[in-house]
């Protein structure tokens, strides 16, 4: 299953579970990454990570190991809109 | 003291030591969504604010007058839940289960309102005591989106009230509410330690269920409160897109550090020759005043020579850079761009087993590693955090600023012609800066394979938006808290410290000065690190703040071989090149030192209160001093092998 980690910038996705626990867990719920939510990837870090979602309004940054305990789905180009 | 206070509280609040007779009110909210805005304007104090997550990490306090009674306001950490383990949403938890506010202010961030709901859901579990202030109202409404205050009350059944804290408005109607809400009846619950305590008790599953459904609550909010037009954030994405971009985002960086550095030496070249001017033009009155008056030698010698000019030199040398390095620096942390360096180095950080968040930590170090060490409270890993903790003393602080400034003035920028002097100058400083960050690369990375080992763990960082700079709040308040707090920490302990380099200039052992003796003592030590005996007795002088190295080290010399007053660069340069022998390895030296050598007592005891530890403590110390000086070691004898400087 796709993560959140290979989400190209400006491609946009939807929770589908979380798969960390403990702390990096409560920490990606707190700022509401739950099953549901849609997500985009924004931002590449100069050095190609960590990469920065749109997040309920919000700019979280995430690096890749993180990013990819977060399965998603219906991943799609939507690079030309904001 | 402490039992007449304990008497007269609350049990509940005796932890806290809140008096009885006021009403307590506890500012929460996520990080970064004016909740110290809103507490300074209240209270009229000076918590530090700025554009990042993490800053206020300890609990403030202060009180206000509302229609004759007394509130104590409490300025907790933010947090994005009450429901994760660590430090900051520990302080805020306990406080709001066990601290019995009167009334919550939940600050929320009226552009991510869905996002910020959570805790507010949470903390309405909680207690019904509660007030939303609704901040950042304008830049809402700069980016196109509208807030229901009205329908969003509704929702939540508690007042609602929209504020843009930086310009105070919407605060009186705050106060009012919080008033209001302070004397409504039977809102106490006595449920709400419960309901942490279930929440923690839940099994994984049963708190998955908790969370999705309080964010789905705040969806179905944010959905009938929250109208979005046009393209939010548009501009913020463009910038970030240039700022952290390859080709572009690690030259900014480099570029905004030297510009506050040129700005901070070209600029502070004419006031201070004015202000040493000035001082020392009252010094020789207050000459003439003493023997008019007919005071003895010694008394005029320890209190003009010693403790006057300590001040004087402190006051001239100190004030005009700090005054414009430190609104500089404050610039940058209100604008939002210190997360983006978080951001665009954690991959370095990473790759020596430390976080990107030390980015944050070290610059909250520039102003002050005490404060830089508390700052560590948002690593959430234990061992990074100390790492972080251990490293930040190689980021330069207030108290040594005036040292690397005045050198990289007098002897670096000096040697150029003055069109590129300041230029030069301000290149050597971002030069110090960056050995400084690649020795927290190698000493943490050091850590991490050795004493502190142990893999990267997760990293979660918020980039909030740009904002438009509060300029005059920003000269108001970094001139208030940083320029003349440390000008008084230098004040107050440089004026003893002149005190002490007059008497020990001035009391004779056998046929040398107490002063003559200990710098011959210390002089085969300084010599081998490339520095002097005079040096060392100033580095151990200013133990207690580094503020004081510069002006002991100047009134050692001076009280050496009884030389007239200081006024200019030129003649400082006269005083230490031909008088006392300094080379530009000195300089090199002295600055290395400096950055390298160990934290001063303040930094040590915050260090202790920190992680508890006397073992970290002692590794915080004596690392960066052994540091210290195998490098001024290897670099004094690599230049003498080469024949550069004496
Ligand atoms: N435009 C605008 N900026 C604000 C407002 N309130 C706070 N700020 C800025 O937002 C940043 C964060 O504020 P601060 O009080 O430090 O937030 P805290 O982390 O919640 O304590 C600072 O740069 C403030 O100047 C507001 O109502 N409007
Ligand atoms: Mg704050």
């Amino acid at each position: 299953m796709k993560t959140l980690a290979d989400l190209k910038p400006g491609e946009e996705a939807t929770v589908v579970e979380l798969t960390s626990t403990g702390l990096t867990r409560e920490r990606l719920q707190d700022l509401g990454i739950v099953p549901g939510t849609r997500v985009r990837a924004s931002l590449i870090s100069p050095l190609g990570d960590p990469v920065a979602y749109e997040v309920r309004g919000a700019l979280i940054a995430l690096r890749r190991p993180d990013a990819a305990t977060i399965l998603i789905e219906n991943g799609h180009e939507n690079g030309k809109n904001d | 003291m402490a039992k007449t206070i304990e008497q007269k509280v609350k049990p509940g609040r005796a932890k806290y030591e809140v008096p009885e007779s006021e009403l307590v009110v506890a500012l929460a909210g996520n990080p970064n969504t004016g909740k110290s805005t809103v507490f300074n304007a209240l209270t009229g104090l000076r918590q530090h604010t700025g554009n990042w997550p993490g800053k206020t990490v300890t609990r403030a306090e202060g009180s206000f007058s509302f229609q004759g009674e007394k509130y104590h306001l409490i300025d907790l950490p933010g947090t994005y839940s009450l429901l994760a383990r660590t430090t900051d949403e520990e302080i805020a938890r306990d406080f709001l289960v066990e601290g019995e506010p009167d009334v919550v202010v939940v600050v929320v961030d009226a552009t991510s309102l869905e996002r910020n709901l959570n805790l507010v859901l949470q903390v309405l579990r909680l207690t019904r005591r509660v007030v939303v202030c609704l901040n950042l109202m304008d830049e809402a409404e700069r980016n196109g989106i509208e807030v229901d205050a009205k329908a969003l009350e509704e929702e939540l059944g508690v007042p609602v009230v929209p504020t843009v804290a930086v310009r105070r408005k919407g605060l009186e109607r705050l106060v009012a509410a919080i008033a209001k809400v302070a004397h409504q009846p039977g809102l106490d619950e006595a449920s709400r330690r419960e309901e942490v305590r279930e929440f923690f008790a839940a099994d994984p599953a049963e708190k998955d269920r908790i969370v999705r459904a309080t964010f789905a609550e705040a969806e179905r909010i944010a959905a009938r409160c929250v109208r979005t037009s046009g393209s939010a954030r548009r501009l913020d994405r463009i910038l970030d897109r240039i700022l952290t971009s390859k080709a572009v985002g690690f030259p900014v960086m480099l570029l905004l550090l030297a510009a506050i550095f040129w700005l901070t030496i070209a600029g502070a070249n004419v006031p201070s020759s004015l202000l040493a001017d000035g001082l020392f033009w009252v010094e020789e009155k207050l000459l003439i005043g003493m023997n008019a008056i007919g005071a003895p030698a010694w008394l005029t010698g320890f209190l003009i020579e010693g403790v006057y000019r300590g001040l004087a030199w402190v006051v001239s040398v100190m004030l005009p850079p700090m005054a414009i390095f430190f609104p500089a620096f404050t610039l940058l942390e209100d604008l939002g761009y210190l997360p983006r360096v978080a951001f665009s180095l954690d991959r370095v950080f990473r790759k020596v087993g430390a976080n990107g968040k030390m980015a944050l930590t070290m610059a909250m170090g520039f102003g002050c590693n005490a404060a830089g060490v508390i700052s560590t409270r948002i690593i959430d890993s234990p061992r990074e955090r100390l790492i972080a903790i251990i490293t930040n003393n190689f980021m330069p602080c207030n108290g040594r600023w005036p040292t690397l400034i005045l050198l990289a003035t007098v002897f670096i920028a000096a040697a150029f012609p003055p069109s590129v002097g300041a230029l030069v100058g301000a290149g050597t400083l971002v030069g110090v800066v960056l050995l400084g960050f690649f020795v927290t690369l190698l000493v943490s990375f050091g850590l991490t394979k050795t004493a502190l080992k142990g893999a990267a763990s997760a990293f979660v960082l918020e980039l909030p938006p740009y904002r438009k700079p509060q300029l005059l709040r920003i000269l108001y308040t970094s001139l208030l808290d940083r320029t003349l707090f440390v000008l008084w920490r230098a004040v107050v302990i440089a004026a003893p410290a002149g005190g002490l380099a007059w008497i020990l200039a001035n009391v004779s052992v056998g046929d040398a000065t107490l002063l003559q003796a200990i710098v011959q003592f210390l002089d085969p030590l300084g010599r081998l690190i490339g520095l002097d005996g005079v040096i060392l007795l100033a580095y151990i002088v200013a133990i207690p703040a580094n503020e004081v190295v510069v002006p002991t080290m100047l009134m050692a010399y001076m009280n050496y071989n009884k030389l007239i007053e200081i006024e200019s660069t030129q003649q400082l340069q006269q005083l230490l090149v031909v008088d006392h022998g300094w080379t530009v390895l000195t300089a090199v030296c002295l600055m290395l030192f400096s950055l390298l050598h160990n934290p001063c007592s303040t930094t040590l005891w915050t260090i202790f209160k920190e992680t508890g530890s006397k073992k970290w403590t002692l590794v915080s110390a004596l690392l960066p001093l052994g540091i210290a000086f195998l490098v001024c070691f290897l670099v004094a004898q690599t230049a003498r092998l080469l024949g550069w400087g004496g």
